[in-house]
């Protein structure tokens, strides 16, 4: 994950870097893939050509929202199970501060549907989730802290993350000093825009048990849509992920409480919220009272975004999330570890949204 | 009613008429908020960009209907980022998500205008009001009203 921007970065090499570093990871050759499933990388043919791979019987491009993530591991894992594909290699590549990406405004009428928004100057992804939280907020006063502990948490993971990109201490006055962006959210609220990649290899827990790391398995995965062209959805996703939790525990054959740490997608902050009262770790409406420093902190009930989330460690849309919960249970994450973690928890709330219970 | 004094180009984001959208913006340059409504099945949709119905999938056969223009604030938020130099000397700027009461869920994107502090509120209860920004186009905005 780079803090920088680099004009001669692009999202092909950088996805090069991360899945030759994996392929040394895992002790695997790259004859030894034949799945590949790219995010936010253009092309997937071009992907494969610059890896030099051509023998290949999963090949997929998940576009690049990042409700993605989730989806193309879970995919990656379905092929294997279904016998299409022994070893696939999910890479994610963002050249987006390189390139100068931007999440909002942009010139004239834009698609048929914004149109109907961008002449009231309605814009961007943040903006749709502060009117849902200024809604939650209306139907449930959640205390004025409630996101700031959020982001807060994740830059005291962060800051024990060497990989992260904003590791200097936010308190909180900091967070209540900083400037509204789509007001109620403010600056700490948001993701970062950063360059970065990150490759995940699945494969078989039969074929993992001969590779050098020690398996981290997908336990059990789910999906839940709750689709329109807008993002701003009435009950915050609640019950898509409520229908996504009752698959998803009873398939890994546990429940809430058995969850070590959480990893949960927040392009902003309200969106963890939304995850916590979905997934069943409290009542509906009650997450902002519910999450406090120590209950999410390392040592606490339920170790939020152990690695420092979008916030801090970097916007890597959900692989930073995904990558965290393996080296968590591996138990390799040194001071930030979450001792003893068993299972790991990944969702992201969103018009399709995932679930993913890792285990040892 | 003119946002801009006489001679000011008007340099916001504009829509773009297209086969299935003209109906609305010709309604509101009439003055009239209307919408499809299916001859099927009676649903209302907004945006109007598509010709088939999403609830029933009968395509084609619908009219624009003039709603009441009556609603409330389901949300609102200001923005204070700059994303369009049009807004610049706005910042912030409301943003609200009205509610029509023509049916339950149906909602859209305006600005709140003609108000005090304590109006930009959820369940606030408002009206529409048409906005000629310029001589090919009028957009939709809300006032608050009383509680009925």
């Amino acid at each position: 994950m780079y803090r920088d921007l680099d004009p001669e970065r692009n999202s092909y090499i950088l996805g090069a870097r991360a899945f030759k570093a994996a392929l040394d990871d895992a002790g695997l050759r790259k004859e030894d893939v034949d799945g590949l499933a790219v995010m936010r990388i253009p092309d997937y043919a071009r992907m494969a050509e610059v890896l030099g791979i051509r023998d290949l019987t999963i090949l997929n491009n998940f576009g690049g929202a990042g409700r993605m993530a989730g989806v193309t591991l879970t995919y990656a894992a379905m092929a294997i199970h279904a016998g299409l594909a022994t070893t696939v290699a999910c890479i994610y590549g963002n050249d987006g501060r390189s390139v100068g990406a931007r999440y909002g405004g942009g010139e004239g009428a834009g698609s048929d549907t914004a149109m109907f928004e961008v002449p009231y100057g309605m814009t961007s992804p943040g903006a749709s989730v502060a009117l849902m939280y200024q809604r939650y907020a209306h139907l449930y006063s959640p205390p004025r802290e409630a996101l700031a502990h959020l982001a807060i948490n994740n830059r005291d993971n962060a800051a024990l993350n060497p990989s992260a990109v904003m590791r200097s201490p936010l308190t909180m006055e900091d967070y209540f000093d900083a400037r509204f962006i789509s007001e109620p959210l403010r600056l700490y609220d948001y993701c970062l825009i950063n360059d970065g990649s990150v490759c995940m290899i699945v494969t078989s827990a039969e074929r993992a048990r001969d590779l050098k790391q020690p398996p981290v398995y997908i336990s059990a995965a789910a999906n839940a849509g709750d689709v329109a062209d807008q993002y701003t959805v009435d009950d915050f996703f609640y019950n898509g992920l409520r229908r996504m939790a009752d698959e998803v525990f009873p398939a890994a054959g546990i429940s809430q409480k058995d969850i070590d740490l959480a990893n949960l997608y927040d392009n902003f902050t309200p969106t963890i919220l939304f995850e916590l009262e979905g997934m069943g770790f409290c009542e509906q409406g009650e997450a902002g009272s519910w999450v406090s420093a120590e209950r999410i902190g390392r040592g606490g009930e339920l170790p939020l975004n152990t690695s420092g989330g979008h916030t801090s460690e970097s916007y890597m849309q959900g692989w930073g999330h995904l990558a965290d919960c393996v080296r968590q249970l591996r138990h390799e994450t040194g001071e930030r570890q979450v001792v003893g973690a068993e299972h790991a928890l990944y969702c992201c709330a969103a018009p399709l949204s995932n679930a993913i219970i890792f285990r040892r | 009613m003119a946002t801009e004094p006489t001679g000011t180009p008007y340099r916001k984001p504009l829509p773009r008429r297209n086969k299935f959208n003209t109906p609305y913006w010709d309604g509101l340059s009439e003055h009239k908020l209307t919408l499809p409504k299916c001859n099927a099945c009676g649903f209302i949709w907004h945006p109007p960009a598509s010709p088939t119905c999403p609830s029933c999938l009968t395509e084609g056969d619908y009219e624009f209907v003039e709603l009441s223009g009556r609603g409330r604030i389901w949300s609102w938020l200001k923005m204070h980022q700059r994303y369009f130099a049009a807004f610049a000397d706005e910042l912030p700027y409301n943003v609200v998500y009205v509610e029509l009461e023509d049916r339950p869920g149906l909602r859209m994107i305006s600005n709140l205008v003609d108000f005090s502090d304590e109006d930009l509120r959820c369940d606030q209860p408002v009206e529409v009001v048409f906005d000629d920004v310029t001589d090919e186009w009028t957009l939709p905005k809300f006032r608050p009203v009383a509680a009925s």
